[in-house]
């Protein structure tokens, strides 16, 4: 595992910064660099420190308004809004910190969502979010007022750099010792504060620094795509991260970009997809597969909580741990969600 | 400010109508999470489904209102306890955040399933003949139904409540709820308790759904935003008290209806914020005991 995964990053980097020139389309591959940013934010917090946000949509909605209002409004430039989209997200991931803190587990989550849910009417109501319409047509500007970022495949390189970049930065953090100290905090709280650790502050600077790369993920956004709508503070958002860690498999680096991909080509090709298995079953039902995103969704989640807990990328750890130690059955790694965090974190 | 007091008191009473909704809401919630330790996120889409098959049967099969708030929470009773035989069942021993995943799962897919047949506007429903009208109490005119609402609601979560705290059965539930195992070692079928607890929760809930189907427009989509403001109850009440969580729920939909009168713009995130200061002053919940 050790030698085969920056194998595998550099391919994917590779691949990556290939792409547009072997025909993907750069917008479509932005929108997955984004939200696979976002999945892997939220990772930090659910997979390393083992705190379900229920929230998430706020951080990323909230800075996707907050970076899209300087752009259009007041023509700042794209990393003035990419800065003030992140500086947003940290700063609401503080507040939301604070106050879900004092409960623990459930409430936790029970607490962000709701916080979340004040965003989004907040975000309905005041005048500068454009209300029903949102944001629309926020122009890309140039960067530092020199790189023209209307052109697809410049904007597809200053996105990648910064999706690398924040990708880099949530590797280190998790090897870090302050990662490590989250991942004792996720195993046994109670362990981690009779060995001195302040849990508390650890856990806020966690959620404030998935909530702050969240934002810019949600800012980076805006950016590519030109808008932001209700739909990135709504709540099916924050559901929508969390499908993408459960299926890309939580507390692994690499399982939030599998995640992301699936759900984000599920969300958008299903109807392709329903068509292709209609016309080679012959079922007509299938066809109508594309109107119910949501229904496939939820089915997504119900068969990942029963049979899938580990998610793809778990799998593949458990997989390649089990051929190295084939004399050792005890390797095999528990079907309880911390086992995918001991047995490894590539 | 220029304020009618017979609008007041209607605002006052639309509030205590969406309150009693709250209560039985998350008084659902509070017995099933104390049993089963799941947090019920499908609680809204159940509640839904009450309504839709009120409306289904009048607008299929003519059957009436009071008919429905019988058989509609028996059919959702029964629904809930086959999800909770073939799937929550299998999850218990893990840690409580799959419940909530799991559930909010199961909203998705019936929300998904509803709305693909009925789409997302509302749907019209009509208070029963009896209830029709309203009866002049001397300052006001009260809407019949909206009392109706009131009373039934308070009568039903007091039955619970006398129910849990008071008879043999309840004290059974409560034992179940602080220690399974050794109840089941009294000879008693805890995983049937289980099973039906989580029946009767989601009856409550689908009760509440025929109770709000001529009051609230009735769409596949009408309890994603009322169970998120029930969260927002839950913590501020806490799951620990029954009667707590009655009083949390009618105290803030009274609150809302208030809001609703002086500061409209605020109507939708009052409780919200009123779970902030909570959470600030007593992070426990006015009645929780846990932390």
């Amino acid at each position: 595992m050790k030698k085969l995964a920056p194998v595998c990053y550099a391919l994917l980097l590779v691949a990556l910064v290939a792409a547009p020139f072997m025909g993907a389309y750069p917008v479509f591959v932005m929108k997955l660099m984004c939200f696979a940013l976002f999945a892997a934010a939220f990772n930090l917090l659910l997979g390393y420190t083992g705190l379900l946000s229920f929230g998430h949509a706020a951080f990323f909605g909230g800075s996707a308004y907050a970076a899209g209002y300087l752009m259009k409004a007041l023509g700042a430039t794209p990393e003035i809004g990419l800065l003030a989209g992140t500086a947003a997200g940290a700063l609401l991931g503080l507040v939301f910190g604070l106050l879900a803190i004092r409960r623990q587990g459930i409430y936790f989550a029970m607490i962000t969502l709701a916080l979340a849910q004040m965003v989004f009417f907040v975000a309905l109501q005041v005048p500068f979010t454009g209300g029903e319409d949102g944001l629309q047509g926020v122009p890309r500007g140039k960067l530092f007022g020199l790189l023209d970022l209307s052109d697809d495949r410049t904007m597809y390189y200053v996105a990648l750099v910064v999706v690398v970049a924040a990708f880099a930065l949530i590797v280190r953090t998790v090897h870090s010792p302050f990662g490590q100290v989250l991942k004792g905090i996720k195993e046994n709280e109670a362990r981690a504060i009779s060995l001195g650790y302040d849990t508390a502050r650890f856990k806020l600077l966690a959620f404030v620094l998935s909530a702050a790369l969240s934002g810019l993920a949600g800012a980076l956004k805006t950016l590519v795509l030109g808008f932001a709508t209700l739909s990135d503070v709504h709540w099916t958002a924050s559901g929508g991260v969390i499908l993408m860690t459960l299926v890309g498999g939580m507390g692994t680096l690499s399982g939030p970009i599998v995640g992301s991909a699936v759900v984000v080509m599920l969300e958008n090709k299903l109807g392709e997809i329903g068509s292709g298995i209609a016309s080679l079953t012959g079922v007509q039902w299938f066809g109508t597969l594309g109107e119910s995103v949501t229904m496939v969704t939820g089915l997504i989640f119900v068969v990942c909580v029963l049979a899938f807990r580990r998610g793809v990328m778990g799998e593949v750890q458990a997989f390649v741990v089990r051929r190295r130690t084939p004399a050792a059955p005890a390797a095999v790694a528990p079907a309880h969600p911390t086992a995918a965090a001991a047995t490894g974190s590539r | 400010m220029t304020l009618s007091l017979p609008a007041l008191l209607s605002q006052l009473l639309l509030g205590l109508v969406n309150g009693s909704f709250y209560a039985m809401l998350s008084l659902g919630l509070a017995v099933i999470f104390g049993l089963l330790g799941v947090i019920n996120f499908a609680h809204g889409a159940l509640f839904m489904m009450g309504a839709l098959f009120a409306w289904m049967g009048a607008t299929y099969w003519n059957i009436e209102y009071w008919v429905m708030l019988i058989v509609a929470p028996l059919l959702v009773g029964a629904f809930g306890i086959l999800i909770e035989r073939l799937l929550l069942r299998r999850i218990y021993r893990l840690d409580p955040l799959y419940g909530l995943l799991l559930t909010l799962g199961l909203t998705l897919l019936i929300e998904g399933a509803f709305r693909s047949v009925y789409g997302v506007s509302g749907l019209g429903y009509d208070p029963p003949e009896l209830l029709d009208g309203a009866t002049s109490v001397g300052f006001m005119m009260l809407p019949n139904y909206r009392a109706w609402v009131v009373v039934v609601s308070l009568a039903v979560c007091l039955g619970t409540w006398f129910l849990i705290e008071k008879t043999r059965l309840g004290a059974t539930l409560r034992a179940g709820t602080e220690n399974p195992r050794l109840v089941e070692a009294f000879g008693i079928n805890v995983p049937l308790m289980v099973m039906l607890t989580y029946g009767f929760g989601v009856a409550l809930a689908a009760f509440a759904g025929v109770l709000a189907a001529p009051v609230i427009q009735v769409t596949p989509l009408m309890g994603q935003n009322l169970i998120i403001v029930v969260f927002a109850v839950v913590v501020i009440g806490g799951m620990g008290s029954i009667l707590g969580s009655v009083l949390t729920g009618l105290g803030l939909g009274v609150i809302e209806g208030l809001t609703k009168v002086f500061y409209p713009e605020a109507s939708s995130t009052v409780v919200f914020l009123i779970m902030v200061v909570v959470l600030l002053v007593r992070p426990a919940g006015l009645f929780g005991k846990e932390a």
